[in-house]
C-alpha cells in the first residue's frame, strides 16, 4: 500500500464521516485561531507600549541651563551662562555619538487665521526636531533644514491647531499670524495624541531664531540630543557635559537622561513579553487539549473499523499509517483554517482600531501549527496503535 | 487443511475463568463444508475467530496447512488473514463510506495490488455474486441480502482457500438467506473450504459435516 493510496484512503475516510471531520477540523481551527488572535493582541499591546515609550525618546538627552543641585559654599556664587544657538551647533556637530540634536525656544502666543484665533504653545526649533521627536508630517513638509540662525517665517501646525483654525480646508500656503508676526503654513503634522499629559497636536513649530526674536530671548529653553542607542546614553551625557563645560569654562548645565523612562520601559517590556508568552502557552494548551479530545473520540469510535481492517488483512503498520495520515490531514487542515480565521480576526480588529498594531508573532504561528499537528498526530496515532495491536476480534466486537 | 488439537480459549472475567473453548479437537480437510451449530454462548463464534486468526487460543495446537499458527508472528498471521482466509460476518461489516466496489477492493488495497487490477478483480467478484449493477451503491442503499453478497465478494476476492462465515444468514429474510447460502455453496463447490456457524438446522443440513458445540466443547459430530 503506497503513500498515495494511504492518503487517498485516509481522505476517503475523512470525507465519509463529514460531521465528525468537520467537528475535528473546527476543534483544531478554533484552537489555532485562538492562539493566533490572542498572541496578536498581546503582541499588539506590547508593540503599542514600545511605540509609546520610544516616541518619548529612550535614547534622548535633555540639556537644560543651570545646575540642578544643592550647592554648599561656592566662593563665587553660581554664575550660569545661557544655552545659545552656538552651543547647539557645537553639540550637533562635534560629538560623534550624537545622531541629531534640536534646540527649543518656547513660549505661548495667540495664533490667528481665517478669522479665528487660538492661544497655543509655540516651539522654535529646527528641522532636526522632526527626527528627535519622531514627528510625522501629514501634509506639506516640516521646517527647512539648514542654518538655525537664518530664521524665516514658515510655520508647521499641529493637527489640532490646523483643524481648529482651518476646519476641513487645507492650511498649506495660507498665512497665519502669531502675535504680530506673519507666517506661511508649510506643513501639518499627523495626529500624535497626548503623551505624558502634553497634547502634541496643539502646538505650532516655527524656526528657532524667529521664535527667539518673537519672545525676545537670547537663550534657548533647552536642547534635545539624540544618541545612537540607549547603551551610549551615559557616554553621550558625559561628552555633552564636557563640551559645554569647555565652552562655558564652568560646568553650568544639567543633562537629564530619561533613566527613569528607560528602566520603566525595560520592566514594562519584560512583563509584557512574559504576559504574551503566558497567553500563548495557555491558549496553546487549551488548543492542544481540544485537539487531543477530538482525536481520542474519533479513534474510539472506530475501533470496530480497525478490527475489520485487520480481519481483511491489514497489518498493524498499515492501520497505523491510515490513522496517522488521517490525523495529519485533519490537523493540518484545521491548522490552516485556524490560521486563516485568526488572521482575518486580527485584520478585522486592526480595521476597527488602526492605531493598535496587532499582529501574531511568527513564533506563535509556528508553535501553534506544530502543536496542532503534533498533538493531532500523537493522539490520533496512540489510541489507533493500541487498537491495531489488539487481536482483531477484540477491536471488532469492542471488548 | 486445518488441525485443532486440545484447543482451549479461556477468558478471565474478574476473578473467575470462563472457558469459551475447551479441549476442542477438529480436523477440516481441503474443500470440506463444515457447519458449527449449538446454542448461543457455546463457543461457535470463538472457534471461528480462532480459525480466522482474529483471536488466539489460550492453549492447544492450531495447524493451518501444516503450519503452526500459534508460533506465527504478527506479519505471518496478517498474511494468512489477507490471502488465505475470507471472512463473512453476521452483521456484514461493510464500511458505510465506501461503495460496494470500494468495499470489495479493500483487502486488495492492503495487499498492495495496483489500482487497475483492483478495479478489474472487484468488478469480477461483484459479477460473480450478481451485483454488477450495484457496484457503485453504498451499503445503506442495498438490502440486507445484497450487503451480505457484497461481503461474500469481498471474502473471496483475494482467492482464499478457506471461507469462514459467522451466521451469515442470521440477519436476513428467508429468500435472501437462500441466495446467500446458494452463493456460499457455489464457492464451496469451486473448491474452497467452508466453515459456517449457524443456528438454523436447515442451513446446517446443507453442510457435508456438522459439529455441535455446548459450553465450549464439541459434543456431537455428524
Amino acid at each position: 500500500m503506497g503513500f498515495v493510496e494511504l492518503v487517498r484512503f485516509a481522505i476517503g475516510a475523512l470525507r465519509g464521516h463529514r460531521l465528525r471531520t468537520a467537528l475535528s477540523v473546527a476543534g483544531v481551527a478554533v484552537g489555532i485561531a485562538a492562539v493566533v488572535s490572542l498572541t496578536a493582541l498581546g503582541e499588539g499591546a506590547r508593540q503599542y507600549v514600545v511605540q509609546e515609550f520610544s516616541s518619548l525618546g529612550t535614547n534622548l538627552l535633555i540639556v537644560i541651563p543651570g545646575r540642578v543641585e544643592t550647592t554648599g559654599m561656592l566662593p563665587f556664587g553660581g554664575t550660569t551662562n545661557d544655552l545659545t544657538l552656538e552651543d547647539y551647533r557645537a553639540l550637533a556637530s562635534r560629538i560623534p555619538l550624537v545622531v541629531a540634536a534640536a534646540p527649543l525656544a518656547t513660549g505661548t502666543e495667540v495664533v490667528r487665521a481665517a478669522g479665528r484665533s487660538r492661544s497655543v504653545p509655540i516651539m522654535g526649533t529646527t528641522a532636526d526636531l522632526a527626527r528627535v521627536r519622531r514627528l510625522e508630517v501629514a501634509s506639506g513638509r516640516y521646517l527647512t533644514p539648514g542654518d538655525p540662525d537664518r530664521g524665516g517665517s514658515e510655520v508647521v501646525l499641529g493637527s489640532k491647531v490646523a483643524r481648529e483654525l482651518f476646519g476641513a480646508a487645507s492650511p498649506l500656503g495660507q498665512v497665519v499670524r502669531i502675535g504680530d508676526w506673519r507666517f506661511r503654513v508649510v506643513g501639518v503634522l499627523a495626529p500624535r495624541g497626548h503623551s505624558l499629559g502634553f497634547d502634541f497636536d496643539d502646538i505650532v513649530y516655527v524656526p528657532v531664531r524667529t521664535a527667539m526674536r518673537m519672545f525676545n530671548r537670547a537663550s534657548l529653553f533647552r536642547i534635545l540630543v539624540e544618541v545612537r542607542s540607549e547603551r551610549e546614553l551615559r557616554q553621550g551625557k558625559q561628552a555633552v557635559l564636557d563640551l559645554l563645560a569647555a565652552r562655558h569654562r564652568v560646568e553650568d548645565v544639567t543633562v537629564i537622561t530619561q533613566d527613569a523612562v528607560v528602566s520603566t520601559f525595560n520592566s514594562v517590556f519584560d512583563v509584557l513579553t512574559l504576559a504574551l508568552v503566558a497567553i500563548a502557552s495557555v491558549s496553546l494548551t487549551v488548543a492542544g487539549v481540544g485537539i487531543m479530545n477530538v482525536m481520542l473520540v474519533a479513534v474510539a469510535e472506530r475501533r470496530r473499523e480497525i478490527g475489520l481492517l485487520k480481519a481483511l488483512g491489514a497489518s498493524t503498520r498499515q492501520v497505523l499509517g491510515v490513522f496517522i495520515a488521517e490525523a495529519s490531514v485533519l490537523s493540518s487542515l484545521g491548522g490552516l483554517i485556524g490560521l486563516a480565521a485568526g488572521w482575518l480576526a486580527v485584520r478585522a480588529f486592526v480595521q476597527v482600531y488602526p492605531t493598535f498594531p496587532a499582529a501574531a508573532p511568527s513564533w506563535a504561528v509556528a508553535a501553534s501549527l506544530a502543536v496542532a499537528v503534533g498533538v493531532g498526530i500523537v493522539f490520533g496515532a496512540v489510541p489507533a496503535r493500541r487498537a491495531a495491536r489488539l487481536d482483531p476480534v477484540q477491536a471488532l466486537v469492542g471488548r | 487443511m486445518i488441525e485443532l488439537g486440545d484447543l482451549w480459549r479461556t477468558y478471565r472475567v474478574g476473578d473467575s475463568e470462563v472457558h469459551a473453548l475447551r479441549e476442542v479437537e477438529l480436523e477440516i480437510a481441503r474443500g470440506d463444508f463444515l457447519a458449527v451449530v449449538g446454542p448461543s454462548g457455546s463457543g461457535k463464534s470463538t472457534l471461528l475467530n480462532i480459525l480466522g486468526c482474529l483471536d488466539r487460543p489460550t492453549a492447544g495446537r492450531y495447524a493451518f496447512d501444516g503450519r503452526d499458527v500459534a508460533a506465527m508472528g504478527d506479519a505471518e498471521r496478517t498474511r494468512l488473514r489477507q490471502s488465505e482466509i475470507g471472512f463473512v460476518f453476521q452483521f456484514f461489516h461493510l464500511l458505510a463510506r465506501l461503495t460496494a466496489q470500494g468495499n470489495v477492493e479493500l483487502p486488495m488495497l492492503f495487499a498492495g495490488i495496483a489500482r487497475s487490477e483492483r478495479r478489474r478483480r472487484a468488478a469480477a467478484a461483484l459479477d460473480a455474486v450478481g451485483l454488477s449493477d450495484r457496484a457503485h451503491h453504498r451499503p445503506d442503499q442495498l438490502s440486507g441480502g445484497q450487503r451480505q453478497r457484497v461481503a461474500i465478494a469481498r471474502a473471496v476476492v483475494m482467492d482464499p482457500g478457506l471461507i469462514l462465515a459467522d451466521e451469515p444468514t442470521g440477519n436476513l429474510d428467508r429468500a435472501s438467506a437462500a441466495e446467500v447460502m446458494d452463493l456460499l455453496g457455489e464457492m464451496n463447490r469451486a473448491g474452497r473450504t467452508l466453515v459456517l456457524v449457524t443456528h438454523d438446522p436447515e442451513i446446517a443440513a446443507r453442510a457435508r459435516r456438522r459439529v455441535r458445540m455446548d459450553d465450549g466443547a464439541i459434543v456431537e459430530r455428524t
